[in-house]
Order: C-alpha cells, then structure tokens, then sequence
C-alpha cells in the first residue's frame, strides 16, 4: 500500500494502527496470532519487508515481548499486539520493559475473559492496563481510541511518548475497533525532536559501556531507583493526560466511557438531547494517566454521574477516586464480550433521572 | 620482564561475588580473552541471564543487556535485528536455558538467528540455593530430590547439545569441559570458534560449558572438577555436535 499522499483509505482499526505504525518508523515487529488482532500481524508481514524492517512470527507472546526488549534496547523502534490472554503473557516483558526504562509500544484489542473468553469486544482488561499488569510499582502510558482514524493516530503518539519517556505505552482497543472499517487518513508524522537514544546498546565504540537492566542488588538502589520511576509517572500525569469533553456545560448528568463504549454513548447524547435530557459526556483518551482532575471538577456541577463500561466495573473505580464523593457514582456495564446498545443506556439514564426526582420528593 | 599472561582488557579489575571454585569465573574470563583476540569489544553486546551468573556486566566491560529468567534468546534476536553486524552472544545458566527458557533457545536455533550462546551447564540451580537443574544428573542429590533425581519422579537430565543439533537451524554446536587446563583451551577454542561463526555470518552456534557448583554440588573444588570428568561427562558427552565447516566437506 502506498500512502505518499493525503489519500483516505477504507480500513479496519487493526490495519489502520499496524499502517500507523510504520509510518511512525516502527522497523521491528514481533507477533504471536490471536483473534481479534490478526491483521495486524497480517499486515505488517506484507509491509516490513517492503520498508526494510524485520518481522518474526514468533513462537509465543512470551518470546515476542522479549523481542520487542531487545530491539527496544538496541535503539529501534519497536512493537507488538495482541489480545487480552496473549497480553497477560506479556505481562512479564511489560514489567522488565518498565523496570528497564525501554521504549515500545504495545496494542491490545481487547476480547472477553477470563481465561480463553471469546472474540467478542470488551473492556475487561483495564484494571491490568493501568494498573500495571506485571508486578513491580510501574505505570504503562495507556491510550484508548475510539475510531479508526484516532486509532492511527494515536499510534504515532504512542511512539513518541514511549520515546519521551522511555517507557512502554499501550494501546487498549478491542476487537469492535480492531475489525470494523472506517475511512482513514494518514496525516500524523513521527516527531523530529526527540534527544538521541544514547544509553541504547549500540557496542561501546568510543563512549564508555552501556548496560541495561533492572536489577538492583545493592541494599538501598533499587528504593532509589523506585523514587526516580515515581517522579517519571507524577510528570506524565501532570503532562500528558488526555480527554474529549462534550456537552457538560449545565449537564445534569455526565456519562464518562472510553473506546467503544464511548462510541455507543455518542448515540445516546443524540437522543438525549432529541428528549430534551441534558446529558454530556467526558471521553478519557488516556486512561494512565488518567483524567481525574476534569472529572473531579465536573462532578462539583453535576447532579450524577454514569460510567458505562464492557466490564463488570474497572474504570468506575478510578472515576469514583476521581470524584471524591462530590456526587453519586452510577455504573452500567455488559461483560463477557457484551455490547451495551443505546437504548439501555437511555434507560439506565431514566432509571436515574427518576431516582434523582424521588430523592427530590422524599426530602421536599 | 615480558608479562605472557596478563587481564584481558575486556575483564574489569573487580572483585568477583563468585563462590571458591565456581566455574563461572573461569568461563567469562575466557570470553573476554577471546573479545580481546577478536578485537570485537566495540562491537559486541552480550546478555546476561537470570541465576549465578546475572552479574556478568559487572565483569565484562562491553555494552551489556539483562534479561528475564530464560529470555536471553529472544532478547538477543530482538537486538541482533537492530544491529545484525554487532556480536550479540547470550550467557545462560541450566535453569534459564533448559527449564524456562527451553521454547525460546529452540525457537531462536531453530530460525537459525546468527547470535552465539553460552550455556553454563552446572546442573543445579545455584542462585537459589541449589533446587533441581533440568541438567541434573540422576540419583545427584540437590535440594529438591533430597534422595536424589528419580528419573520416574523427576524425569532425566536434559541433553540440549543433542536436541538442538538436530534442528536445521543450526550451525555449530559443542560440549566442552573447564576440569584441567586442556580442557579450559578447548572450551576457549570452541567459544572462539562460536563468535568466529556469528562474525562469518554463518548462524546459530552454542558452546555448552560442564561447570562447577562446589557450594551445592556440596564438595570442594578439586572434588567437583573430578565429578564432571567421572560423573557429568558420562550423561553429557564432550564433544563438537555439529560444525557448518563439516557440514561443507560432507556436501562437496
Ligand atoms: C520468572 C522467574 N522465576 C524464578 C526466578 C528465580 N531464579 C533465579 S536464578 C534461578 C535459577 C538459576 O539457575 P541456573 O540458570 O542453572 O543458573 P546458576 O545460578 O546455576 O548459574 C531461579 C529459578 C526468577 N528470577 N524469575
Ligand atoms: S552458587 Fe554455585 S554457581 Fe553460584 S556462584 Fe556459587 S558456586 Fe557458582
């Protein structure tokens, strides 16, 4: 595929992303095939070589996060994805690549757990997206799209700010985004201005000897070294948190969703507002770090607030954190590879618009 | 007066956090004699692995990369990729090469990935405390057969020179021994030998190293160098598995 020119192109959330990524400069790939990610791989199988880029299909998740380690280490830009059982595995690589300081980029379209679940679209891998996954006091930069195009998009940001920070970022999608089409354009370019990766192992020629790890044996370094990776994250909160805020002015009741369920609740603001019910949304794009203060700030002009998730309920605890009792916290949520529709969603809100009246009544 | 045996300068001025008598030592010295002799130490990046040996970069002085338990291989193809005219080697102890890294080094052999492994067999696991090795011998007494490896509890020690040198992807494969100094010369040549192969581009070599554990062989060191002659030598063969230069003459 050639993409010299402004064209839109009609593709699914998974070729879009693994496009993205090439043209971000991403040269070293390495996959394991898991539904509902496939074309990714797919594609980039057909496209490295065509850039003079390496990708392996390798033997597991395993091998292929440690791959992506190694390349990351070396100095190269460097991806994989997966979906949620292969992610779990690594977990592990996750952990060292944070541990280690190493840039990468990491794509999960997400489908329904636990254990072996099902292909269908969820969100149930949240709590082990931004919370860590892996063990060890460390943050992944997790960004959530929510249509194709942000999809692309996000990808060449997720390799600069895997750069910029060195450390791992994540892409959270899920199998609706990864296999649905929309039109695409490929107008982001990879930053220019990002400082030489001088601590990558390049072979010690001529500047002492590099080494990267994550061990720290000596009673007191690894606290120090722990000390250093909290700063890191407290200024990625304060620098990069990301959202999309719509219609929250004089809202009575604000829905916060992220990716596809955001997607759904666009919909329900549209009948929303046909029904004459002021309904807004705020749509985290970053979900670590995650946009706590926006959400604390609209929760003191709100009467409630909605978080709609495909989960049992993971983001509603940090939108709760985020609200800090200022006003109710409702959740509706379908899980096992569920799709909240619309409608149920408008209904969940009536639910809560007459509860609000009877509460109303009772202390009148 | 000529000094005729001197550090390399590949080897850092350190003292060694090795017990007495581990082989270890004895192994990574070697290696930085021959990046000295290859005149490779700019170029070169090795991998050091989870067990005894995790410190390895504390020793060599050359661009050096960590990596989880059993991982080297694939840590070490992900670098090579990025630099495939750089030197990447792996040094790996039993437990991380032929317990939980057993899919990555088969699968790292077998795309014929041109790095070069060092496997340290000492058929224990010493960092730990001295548990079971998929290397250890049978009825060898360790922390975890307290009455000894039962091959029909524990199954039987792992022969990964002969395992791998039957996959395709490899190109020269050799067990060697650092019980005398005839052996610790041979082991030099054949490691030399494995970085000659990556620097020829040939493709995927493994040296395998019968090592010393004193501290949970439980023996002193002269005990130990005599075990891996009597005992070791007998389930793991010294000996060259395979060599892309034979491989030539037997197709001319
Ligand atoms: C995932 C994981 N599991 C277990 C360990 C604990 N561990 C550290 S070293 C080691 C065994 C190392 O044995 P070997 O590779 O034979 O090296 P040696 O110490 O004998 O040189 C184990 C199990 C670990 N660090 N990581
Ligand atoms: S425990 Fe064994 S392998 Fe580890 S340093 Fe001591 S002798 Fe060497």
């Amino acid at each position: 595929m050639s993409t010299n020119k402004n064209q839109k192109f009609l593709l699914t959330g998974n070729e879009a992303s693994a496009e993205a990524a090439i043209l971000a400069g991403c040269r070293y790939y390495y996959g394991y095939p898991i539904t509902p990610q496939n074309e990714i791989m797919t594609h980039m199988s057909l496209r490295m070589p065509q850039v003079g880029g390496t990708f392996i299909q390798v033997e597991s998740e395993l091998a292929a996060i440690y791959m992506v380690y190694g390349s990351a280490a070396a100095g190269g830009r460097t991806m994989t994805s997966s979906s949620s059982p292969g992610i779990s595995l690594k977990q592990e690589g996750i952990s060292y690549l944070a541990g280690s300081e190493l840039p990468c980029v990491i794509i999960n379209m997400q489908r329904g757990g636990p254990g072996l679940g099902d292909i269908s679209p969820a969100q149930s891998d949240y709590f082990q997206a931004v919370k860590g996954g892996g063990h060890g006091d460390y943050h992944t930069i997790v960004l959530a799209p929510s249509s194709v195009q942000e999809a692309a998009d996000l990808v060449f940001d997720a390799f600069d700010l895997a750069d910029c920070y060195r450390n791992p970022v994540m892409i959270l999608g899920d199998a609706q985004l990864g296999q649905m089409m929309e039109p695409v354009v490929f107008e982001k370019k990879q930053k220019t201005d990002l400082s030489a990766k001088t601590w990558a192992l390049t072979g010690a020629r001529g500047r002492k000897r590099n080494i990267v790890k994550s061990f720290y044996p000596v009673k007191g370094e690894l606290e120090e070294f722990n000390i250093k990776l909290q700063k890191k994250y407290r200024e990625i909160e304060a620098e990069e948190v990301r959202y999309e805020e719509i219609d929250t002015e004089n809202a009575d009741i604000v829905i916060v969703a992220y990716g596809t369920s955001a997607r759904i609740c666009r919909e329900v603001l549209k009948e929303a507002r046909k029904k004459n019910m002021k309904i807004g949304m705020i749509r985290p794009v970053t979900l670590w770090p995650f946009p706590s203060v926006i959400i604390g700030r609209v929760a003191e002009k709100v009467q409630s607030i909605l978080t709609v998730e495909m989960s049992a309920g993971q983001m509603v605890e940090d939108v709760r954190l985020s609200v800090n009792g200022k006003c109710p916290v409702h959740f509706y949520g379908r899980t096992g590879g569920g799709i909240p529709s619309p409608r149920e969603i408008l209904n969940k809100i009536s639910e809560l618009i007459n509860i609000k009246e009877k509460i109303t009544c009772a202390t009148s | 007066m000529e000094a005729i045996y001197k550090k390399p300068e590949t080897l850092i001025d350190t003292p060694t956090h090795y017990c007495p008598g581990c082989g270890h030592g004895i192994v990574q010295r070697l290696i930085a004699e021959i990046i000295d002799e290859l005149d490779i130490r700019e170029k070169t990046i090795g991998l050091a692995p989870v067990g005894c040996a995790v410190l390895a970069y504390n020793y060599l002085d050359i661009d050096m990369c960590e990596a989880a338990h059993g991982r080297p291989p694939a840590v070490a193809t992900g670098i090579k990729r990025v630099h495939p005219d750089k030197i990447v080697f792996s040094y790996q102890g039993d437990g991380d090469l032929a317990a939980i890294g057993t899919a990555e080094i088969i699968h790292t052999a077998n795309r014929g990935e041109n790095i070069t492994v060092i496997f340290v067999n000492n058929a224990v696991y010493g960092m730990t405390n001295g548990q079971m090795a998929p290397t250890t011998l049978l009825n060898q007494r360790t922390l975890t057969t307290p009455q000894g490896r039962d091959a029909g509890a524990d199954g039987y020690p792992l022969r990964m020179c002969e395992i791998l040198s039957i996959i395709d992807g490899t190109r020269f494969i050799a067990r060697t021994s650092i019980t005398s100094p005839k052996n610790i010369n041979r082991t030099k040549k054949m490691i030399k030998k494995g970085f000659q192969t990556q620097i020829e581009k040939r493709g995927f070599s493994l040296i395998e190293v019968l090592s010393t554990c004193p501290v949970y062989w439980h023996m002193t060191p002269c005990e130990s160098m005599k075990y891996i002659d009597e005992q070791m030598t007998r389930t793991f063969p010294l000996g060259i598995f395979k060599d892309w230069e034979n491989e030539n003459k037997d197709n001319n």
